[in-house]
């Protein structure tokens, strides 16, 4: 029975990799995983702050979700994440200026991320805090880490660097890591998700 | 005049909120399979950002920015937000039955649409620089033609990526390029057709 | 219900209030730190504080920090590819341009962009004599290199330059004005 339940913890966390997976599966989010992944840094910078917003929100949508009559339940969350989104931006401007500055709208726009918005919809607002705060870890790190795969990508092919580390002298294909590339690249990584992963 | 021209041809073709700035992703990849609902999203998202766009202007210059309080400005801009597509579903479908039919179903859909709010955020807080003019906030009425002139951009994409797509739908595929990847590799074309337009402004 | 929502509300701009008060500072800091930084990278090292202060030539306002026996950091900005490119211009007090720095642009990455990068395109600006050599590009007559591929972002660059040059001249003028009442 223990060993039951702390599976499905362990679960809560990991259907956010591959079967959850926010990005490939869910198609949740798209606007900052196209926009931020112009490196990996960026996107790895985005994936963190989404899931900071993430857990938090589920956290307190979880625990007010039973005293909140059901018609005003949409405007209370979005008020709950708005308030979170907005912690968020003066914590960045306070301590990391420099990354507030590169991701931009990006930031306050997390509000309106359909991932948060759906997680407090689909799964806060009828579990427990510790399952919420879990499904929030877990998604957030899924999201992460295909922003983060999508802005590694990019970054190769658009400036042959990875983590701003230069492994190809001159200049990559820009267009990886203009505006086209990262809808091919979005494109090309859903047909490899789709042919090898979404079967399991 | 010859400033809102560029403001214009700016948002629409070179800042293509959808190909270049990916504002509004979501709803341009869902409901962008036939054209006709297509075009009844891009009316309803016309109509909202540019509504919402001068609510939330006045609101942050007569309210927020006098009593200092610009750190609600996420917060009140999506509650506008919010009330506002709730008042104009309201008001359209007493007032306009017709139109409400047309645009009603995507009505919802467009509070957490990132694009309203991502222009409503924009114009208020973004320093822009047109033509020779010195980089300046947007005033009320550049405002109003920078929001009308985003959401036709938004819609000029949204309906050319339908009639792409319903062309799409009619070819054969390989299985793991069905639905969205097709899609967002045609996107990909897309935006870089109007990767030419830049540098016009 | 109305009740419920106001309550939410109100929690949540008093929890907003309060993280905004306890921010405020290290916020406000953060930006000190960033435009000292800024300044301390285009002009010769000063003791003291740089006192800033607005010019205005042609319509225009340039804001400007005086560092007393090093010069001038004036801020300014011109329409670059895809909006205003801002940069910050120290210029010592024989007008000679000491370094330049960009406080914020939106250029295309891996083109424009690299105006924050080029080594070769930045460096040419220090110790630039705007009296013996033109502000524009090469490709307009001037004596600046563009950067390669990105015309537009490099004379977008050197027309914010010159116009911080003329900025200076206005204060130059403006305090030995001052000086003669």
């Amino acid at each position: 029975m223990m060993e039951d339940r702390k599976m499905s913890k362990l679960s809560l966390i990991t259907k956010g990799f591959v079967k959850d997976n926010p990005t490939f599966v869910l198609v949740l989010g798209m606007c900052p995983t196209l926009a931020t992944t112009t490196s990996a840094m960026n996107g790895l910078e985005m994936g963190l702050a989404t899931m900071f917003v993430l857990i938090l929100s589920n956290i307190v949508i979880s625990l007010v979700a039973p005293v909140v009559p059901d018609k005003v339940r949409i405007p209370v969350y979005i008020v709950i994440i708005a308030t979170f989104v907005t912690v968020l931006q003066f914590l960045m401007q306070a301590f990391v200026p420099a990354v507030y500055e590169t991701l931009g709208l990006f930031i306050p726009l997390i509000v309106v991320n359909c991932i948060v918005l759906g997680r407090a919809e689909a799964f806060a607002n009828k579990n427990g805090v510790v399952d919420s705060a879990l499904d929030g870890l877990g998604i957030g790190i899924g999201f992460t880490m295909s922003l983060t795969v999508i802005g590694i990508i990019r970054e190769i092919l658009g400036n042959g660097s990875v983590f701003g580390w230069k492994f190809i002298a001159g200049d990559g294909i820009l267009a990886f890591v203009m505006a086209p590339g990262a809808f091919l690249v979005l494109g090309y990584l859903m047909v490899l998700f789709n042919k090898f992963l979404a079967k399991k | 005049m010859g400033e809102y021209l560029l403001i214009i041809i700016s948002a629409i073709f070179v800042n293509n909120i959808l190909l270049a700035q990916f504002l509004g992703i979501c709803p341009f990849l869902g409901v962008s399979n036939k054209l006709s609902t297509a075009a009844g999203m891009s009316g309803a998202v016309c109509f909202v950002i540019t509504l919402a766009t001068v609510v939330t202007y006045l609101l942050n210059s007569y309210l927020l920015v006098p009593f200092g309080l610009e750190f609600l400005q996420t917060i009140s801009f999506i509650l506008v937000i919010a009330a506002l597509v709730q008042m104009v579903e309201i008001v359209l479908k007493k007032t306009s039955p017709s139109l409400y039919q047309a645009l009603g179903i995507f009505l919802p859909l467009i509070t957490t649409n990132c694009a309203v709010l991502g222009v409503a955020i924009t114009v208020v807080t973004k320093e822009f620089a047109f033509g020779g003019t010195a980089s300046h906030l947007l005033n009320l009425g550049e405002s109003t033609v920078y929001a009308l002139a985003t959401s036709l951009g938004y819609g000029l994409a949204m309906c050319l990526f339908a009639g792409l797509r319903e062309h799409l739908a009619l070819n054969s595929v390989p299985k793991a390029f069905k639905g969205l990847p097709i899609a967002l590799i045609t996107v990909s074309i897309m935006a870089m057709a109007f990767l030419g337009f830049s540098g016009m402004v | 219900m109305v009740l419920c929502l106001s309550v939410v509300c109100l929690v949540c701009s008093a929890v907003l209030g309060g993280a905004y008060a306890i921010t405020a500072e290290p916020i406000a800091a953060a930006q000190v730190a960033k435009t000292n930084a800024s300044i301390a990278k285009v002009l010769p090292p000063f003791s003291g504080n740089a006192l800033s202060d607005t010019v205005t030539v042609d319509g225009v306002a340039y804001p400007y920090y005086k560092a007393e026996g090093a010069g001038y950091a004036v801020i300014s900005a011109s329409n670059g590819f895809s909006g205003p490119v801002t940069v910050m211009v120290g210029i010592t007090e024989d007008g000679i341009i000491h370094n330049t720095t960009v406080l914020s642009q939106s250029e295309t990455p891996g083109l424009g962009a690299k105006c924050q990068t080029d080594e070769n395109f930045i460096n040419q600006f220090k110790g630039w004599d705007p009296a013996a050599k033109s502000l524009t590009v090469k490709k307009d007559g001037g004596d600046v290199d563009a950067i390669t591929a990105s015309t537009i972002t490099s004379r977008a660059y050197s027309l914010a330059v010159s116009n911080a040059v003329a900025a200076y001249k206005a204060i130059v003028s403006n305090d030995g004005g001052q000086e003669n009442e």
